[in-house]
């Protein structure tokens, strides 16, 4: 059964340059990405996957290549992509539920029906009661939970997310984790996550890209071939151990 | 070249809410031990009321000049000065300050004359400006207008900048446009540094108003001012200058309670 990518990067290479300096961020990326595929993007900080993530996003522009998303080059943001940023990025002074509307009032949705929609997702992350708390009543992990509805809320087939759990505590993430991955198995979505930790990594994804630094590139492709759904049992198995092993042999 | 973002957000003292009977007092009690030393000052010193008049004196002086209407006259003359400033220079500081904040290049062009401009006191400006749009309203609103105009810019270029480039980093990937980003993110974002100024404003646009008066005009507090020094009625200059000093407090106070409920509302507070 062969399907057709979803997303296509080829030969994305992205150099910053001003006037003093020139930093080449991004030498080489080429990789295919498949309709609900859930892909980690891994690598060393100021690999440059951050960058790959956003050129992905359409918010950067590559140097050199393009990403093609079903086929078609990407000229920029795209409203068939999510993105969620590091930082929970909440306007502090909208509550969770009119932060989740946001992208529906953007798009001229009608408030009621936002209203009823943005309150779907947020009982979807489980904060259905907190949909008139601002941000700084929310716990961090709260925070990025109202981040991840706001991006499901318009429904994009592809879900592109920059280390968002990268800032939470070690049990507030396996949680995290653990959400994401029922959310990605309800919502059938392409996901693309960006994340330091090889355990995260394996434990979500069907693929991990590893990346290695100075100037950044694609090093490795592993394909995860552990069964759905997962379970935490799986940590502790030999093939986890190994694909840990493998993982961390071709980050260096 | 400009500063880039300073902490705005006011705390004004609550003069008594839900405090003890003797603390609300406090503020009328200081106020009548100032009225007596002042008496007690002029008794002692045995000043003519054309020099220091008493606060009696004062005090009927005031009720005089409502009695006839003339304060009331000369006050209503002020406070159209004062509002019609505040809405030219505001809107116009409003806006060029988004448009130099969101065009650095422009912003180092101009800056520099903009600052110049500063340096020459409005007093000195007004004769001026009256030479070319008349004795009428129109000067005195255009000396309101620039007397608050510069801080009001500085502080709408502070506010926009100060705006979140994560934030601005969401709108794009939501793909918003020019509109959106101003009327969602800018506009809320930059809402406090915008009050603090009018909060700047309302007080500048006061001593506009009453430098304009002073250098040409037949009516307002400005002029009574003038008028009274003229006559030797230095009870009258008194109560001119403390119905400016009200107008001005009140406000100002206005403004800070307009900024509180706002913010409130955002939970910034």
């Amino acid at each position: 059964m062969s399907r057709e990518p979803i997303l296509r990067a080829e030969g994305l290479q992205v150099v910053f340059q001003s006037e003093e300096s020139r930093l080449e961020a991004l030498q080489e990326a080429s990789f295919s990405i498949l309709p609900n595929e859930f892909v980690c993007i891994i690598g060393p900080s100021g690999c440059g996957k951050s960058t790959l993530l956003r050129v992905l996003g359409g918010l950067v522009a590559p140097t050199r290549g393009r990403v093609h998303l079903d086929g078609r080059p990407l000229t920029g943001p795209e409203a068939r992509i999510g993105f969620v940023f590091q930082q929970h990025n909440l306007m502090p002074w909208r509550t969770a539920l009119e932060n989740v509307c946001l992208p529906l009032e953007l798009q001229g949705v009608a408030r009621t029906v936002a209203k009823d929609r943005a309150r779907e997702m947020l009982a979807l992350v489980g904060l259905a009661k907190f949909a008139n708390a601002l941000p700084r009543e929310l716990s961090g992990g709260m925070r990025q939970r109202v981040a991840l509805a706001r991006e499901l809320v318009y429904d994009p087939d592809v879900l592109l997310l920059d280390e968002p759990f990268g800032a939470l505590d070690a049990l507030t993430r396996e949680q995290m984790d653990w959400e994401l991955l029922r959310i990605w198995s309800a919502r059938q979505k392409t996901v693309v996550m960006v994340t330091h930790d090889i355990q995260e990594a394996i434990y979500l994804s069907d693929r991990v890209l590893t990346m290695s630094p100075g100037p950044g590139r694609i090093a490795g492709d592993v394909a995860i071939d552990l069964a759905r759904p997962r379970k935490v049992d799986d940590l502790y198995s030999p093939r986890f151990a190994e694909l840990t092993r493998l993982l961390r042999g071709s980050l260096h | 070249m400009l500063p880039r973002r300073q902490n705005t957000r006011s705390r004004t003292y609550h003069a008594g809410r839900g405090k003890p009977l003797a603390r609300r007092l406090l503020p009328l009690a200081s106020f009548l031990v100032l009225c007596a030393l002042w008496e007690l000052i002029v008794y002692i010193g045995d000043y003519p009321a054309f020099f220091l008049p008493t606060p009696r004196d004062v005090w009927s002086r005031a009720l005089v000049a409502l009695g006839d209407g003339s304060l009331l006259m000369h006050t209503w003359v002020t406070l159209k000065e004062v509002f019609a400033g505040l809405a030219v220079g505001l809107s116009a500081a409003v806006i060029l300050g988004y448009a130099l904040a969101k065009a650095p290049a422009v912003e180092r062009l101009v800056s520099p004359y903009l600052a110049a401009s500063q340096a020459i006191p409005i007093v000195a400006l007004a004769p001026l400006l009256v030479i070319w749009f008349g004795p009428g309203t129109l000067s005195k609103i255009l000396v309101c207008a620039l007397t608050l105009f510069f801080p009001v810019l500085i502080n709408t270029i502070v506010g926009i900048r100060g705006v979140d480039a994560e934030l601005v980093e969401l709108l794009r990937s939501l793909r918003a446009t020019q509109w959106q980003r101003f009327l969602y993110l800018e506009l809320p974002a930059s809402l406090p540094v915008l009050l603090g100024g009018l909060k700047i404003g309302v007080t500048l646009s006061v001593i506009g108003a009453v430098v304009s008066e002073f250098v040409s005009a037949d009516r307002g507090l400005g002029f009574l001012v003038n008028l009274a020094r003229g006559l030797f009625d230095t009870s009258l200059m008194f109560v001119a200058l403390f119905t400016l000093m009200a107008i001005a407090l009140v406000l100002y106070l206005s403004v800070s309670a307009l900024e509180r409920r706002v913010l409130r509302k955002q939970g910034r507070e």
